[in-house]
């Protein structure tokens, strides 16, 4: 690589404490380049993007931008130099308009202290047009679908006009034809000669628009290599460490007779219109779909979380009701929601607590008294049976990582003896290694003859684990597929049915 | 189109519609019920609607109005200030022994001579706003809550109010005996109101310097930088900071006006009231975030409206009014205003609830 360099990080450290999160991490940018920055989760790439962006403050190494050395002390300063940043969790300001969200931090003025909203408005249709964004400016952030918020804060980051940007995971809420947007919009800044950072656990995309690439683990520094040198493979081998033959385990589990029956389910205040479906016993039934396709509203209209208007469910032949998730965890059914962080775990408390929380009832003593020692044994299960990685079970469950995490919830689940479990996105958000142990984990359960239902996005996932595959479309159900006899193009034919 | 879909959509149509007016009559439930309230009480009593009485509503609701206009700030950005009446205690003593008449008997500071008022209004406001920028400081720099922040100071607010109407000659009794060029800069009327039976109400000039305020400060909330950091900031923090926005100024400011608002009614209760002792402006900050809550000033962050803090200090105002001339017996007005509180907020947050 003797082109010019336009930013490079040489040797970064960041210590929190009791980690060292960051060991001498490198990193140049070309301009005109996309640089893919890969690990798992907890690698450490978030981490260095935030010691550039000046949220985090290095602890050692040195970073130059155009061959400046620099070292921001707040977003402010970084915005003001040339680098600018997607951030992986969304951050607006969802109680104002777009144009506010889009100008926060450097609103045009008149008279030194009055925001000037004609300036915001000419230049927020200059730069929707420029991209060829369709939000209302005025809108209020909550109104929109998340994937137009995140469209607009893609714009945002552009219309800094910086040297630098960076996308943290930009693609986790957009929809198929927005991701292409995006490398639409990547490409033009490209050509414009910025450079560009883009995280990404998505390998297909990394493989599409990158240039460079650069792998950490740990904390530290693997490789960097051209892209078009790598395979997914290569660089799953990088990023665990290991090689990873196959991506998901032996699929052993044998589907028996019809335990569930779903049918013509509507929700009241949701847009799903039609849900009908059988689960058979020890069978892992996938659903597939775009977004707001109505995947997750059958997952949570079945569990009672969502109102239900009209249709039966019914067990083992005896119609249930679920009207609400009390009812529905007595009848047997057990759901793992999409939002981890924001609807799985209770962050700031301990694995333990994390874990029996859903089966309080089983460890009372008398009726009153909680039984300390009952519950350690069960979280002691949860962390063996599920592989927990964890120094205590009383470390708070928001310093695992996301598998780790996961692994929790799936063994609170499990302590509540579900016959039906309803996994929402079980791997989103964890990192390849710690994905096949989930795959493991539900084929397992699928053998002990539980029913399992998957809701993923992810359709090689789907078509890796799943026995039957139904495909829903604009709140119907489209379709169903056998997962051995599909394909992604027959699926995707199915998802395009209704919308 | 066949006739079975036709009638569907016919149905779903009147649906809509009788759902559109039942959430048109619950967003609007609190003006609603203002009104019959109001028609109510014009119905029992006579004179509720009669100019005397209007003028003091006005009147009463122009007193609260800055002290809800300040706090309100401080909601928008999640967070409280329990200050608020103390801030205004002390306010209102200052000016009050800076602005006794030379004449008054055991002035506090015989010295000196009586100020001018402008120069009084600019120590009585500064001093609110050093005292709110010491809460902001708290909260920006040590990310307390504002509940702890001003639980605090609120003590030690009480403290110094206690011992400084103890200073000079005043030995802890009420300040009284203002000046006349006090009183009538607060209380007196450029303009008078014919009340109908032959004389004319006069309307104290302190209600136009409340109309002037609320106006500076729609200005400010609305079309100023600040003010819209502060409701980015209120809506969520941390996309405020990663675009730039300097959280700490921004939030020592926002409590910083908001003293400014609480030294603004010291200023004016120290005459309004016109005899002050270490009790005044006691509890003034609850009124104040009652009026803010049932004005749609929301504890979830980052929402508000200076329309709604105006309609929510009058409506707590004219329910006082308005019980008093029902004859309610004063004890149940405590009664009627909590209900009131929850009432307004269960109907405000249904705004935000998502249902599913």
């Amino acid at each position: 690589m003797d082109q010019p360099v336009l930013l490079e990080m040489k040797n970064i450290t960041k210590e929190f404490p009791g980690v060292k999160a960051l060991d001498g991490v490198s990193l140049k940018v070309r301009p005109g380049t996309v640089h893919a920055l890969m690990g798992e989760n907890g690698a450490g790439k978030s981490t260095l993007m935030k010691c550039l962006f000046g949220i985090y403050q290095k602890d050692g190494g040195q970073i130059f931008l155009e061959g400046k050395e620099i070292n921001f002390k707040s977003s402010k300063e970084a915005l003001e130099n040339g680098v600018a940043m997607v951030h992986q969790e969304l951050n607006q300001a969802l109680t104002r308009t777009v144009k506010d969200n889009l100008w926060l931090g450097r609103y045009p003025k008149v008279g030194g202290i009055m925001v000037s909203e004609s300036i915001m408005a000419r230049e927020t249709k200059k730069l929707f047009e420029q991209l060829n964004v369709e939000v209302n400016p005025s809108a209020v952030m909550s109104t929109l679908p998340v994937s137009k918020r995140q469209m607009v804060e893609i714009a945002k980051a552009v219309s800094y006009n910086s040297k630098i940007i960076v996308f943290d995971e930009p693609t986790s809420s957009l929809t198929e034809a927005e991701v292409e947007h995006l490398f639409r919009i990547i490409d033009m800044l490209k050509s414009k000669g910025c450079g560009i950072i883009y995280i990404s656990h998505k390998m297909d995309e990394i493989l599409r628009i990158s240039d460079d690439l650069t792998v950490m683990r740990d904390g530290t520094w693997v490789a960097t290599r051209p892209a078009k040198e790598m395979t997914m493979n290569e660089i799953i081998k990088l990023m665990v460490g290991r090689e990873l033959t196959n991506r998901f385990p032996p699929k052993t589990n044998k589907p028996g007779e019809v335990i569930l029956d779903v049918q013509h389910i509507t929700g009241k205040y949701t847009r799903l219109k039609d849900g009908t479906f059988q689960l058979r016993k020890g069978e892992i039934l996938g659903f597939a779909g775009l977004d707001g396709s109505g995947r997750t509203e059958v997952l949570e209209n079945l569990f009672g979380v969502m109102t239900r208007e009209g249709g039966t469910i019914t067990l083992h032949g005896r119609e249930i009701k679920n009207r609400n998730p009390r009812e529905s965890i007595k009848n047997g059914f057990a759901l793992l929601t999409e939002e981890r962080r924001a609807t799985g775990i209770f962050g700031i408390r301990s694995i333990r607590e994390n874990t029996v929380i859903s089966n309080l009832k089983d460890y009372l003593m008398g009726g009153i008294c909680l039984s300390e020692k009952k519950m350690k044994a069960d979280t002691d299960w949860a962390i063996q049976a599920m592989h927990i990685k964890t120094p205590t079970q009383e470390t708070a469950i928001r310093s695992l990582s996301g598998g780790n995490q996961q692994k929790v919830i799936i063994g609170r689940w499990l302590l509540t003896k579900p016959e039906i479990l309803l996994l929402d996105e079980p791997t989103r958000g964890i990192d390849v290694g710690a994905k096949y142990e989930i795959y493991q984990l539900i084929i397992d359960l699928a053998n002990e003859g539980k029913g399992v239902i998957v809701v993923s996005s992810e359709m090689p996932e789907l078509l890796g684990i799943c026995d039957r595959i139904v495909v829903m479309s604009g709140g119907q159900v489209a379709g169903e597929v056998d997962a051995k006899n599909t394909s992604q193009e027959e699926i995707l034919t199915l998802a395009a049915k209704y919308v | 189109m066949s006739k079975e879909s036709k009638e569907l959509q016919a149905k779903a149509q009147s649906q809509w519609d009788a759902k559109k007016v039942g959430n048109l009559l619950l967003d609007n439930a609190l003006y609603i019920l203002m009104i019959i309230f109001v028609i109510y009480i014009a119905v029992v009593n006579e004179n509720f609607l009669k100019v005397p009485s209007l003028v003091n509503i006005l009147s009463n609701t122009a007193a609260y109005l800055p002290a809800a206009l300040g706090i309100a700030g401080c909601i928008v950005l999640t967070g409280t200030d329990l200050s608020a009446g103390r801030n205004v205690g002390l306010t209102a003593c200052v000016s009050a022994s800076l602005l006794q008449a030379a004449t008054t008997a055991n002035k506090m500071w015989p010295d000196l001579d009586t100020l001018p008022v402008a120069l009084v209004i600019i120590i009585a406001m500064v001093l609110g706003a050093v005292i709110g920028a010491f809460n902001g400081f708290w909260v920006a720099k040590f990310k307390l809550h504002p509940f702890i922040v001003t639980l605090g100071t609120q003590l030690i607010l009480y403290t110094c109010l206690l011992l400084y109407v103890k200073m000079g000659n005043n030995n802890g009794m009420a300040i009284s005996g203002m000046a006349d060029s006090y009183n009538n800069f607060v209380k007196g009327a450029i303009v008078s109101v014919p009340n109908g039976s032959g004389g004319a109400t006069p309307i104290p000039n302190y209600v136009w310097y409340a109309i002037l305020l609320t106006a500076l400060m729609w200005f400010i909330w609305n079309k100023t930088t600040f003010g819209k950091n502060m409701f980015a900031l209120g809506s969520n923090e941390e996309a405020a900071r990663v675009s730039g926005v300097n959280v700490f100024m921004t939030t020592v400011m926002v409590f910083a006006l908001a003293g400014a608002m609480y030294g603004w009614t010291g200023f004016i209760e120290g005459a309004r009231i016109g005899s002050n002792t270490a009790n005044t402006g006691y509890n003034y900050e609850l009124d104040a975030i009652a009026a803010c809550v049932i004005g749609g000033v929301s504890f979830v962050g980052g929402i508000g409206k200076i329309r709604g803090i105006v309609i929510g200090v009058l409506l707590l105002r004219l329910i006082f009014v308005g019980l008093t001339m029902l004859g309610v017996n004063q004890d149940l007005q405590y009664l009627i205003k909590g209900a009131i509180i929850l009432f307004a907020c269960a109907l405000d947050m249904r705004k935000y609830l998502v249902k599913k």
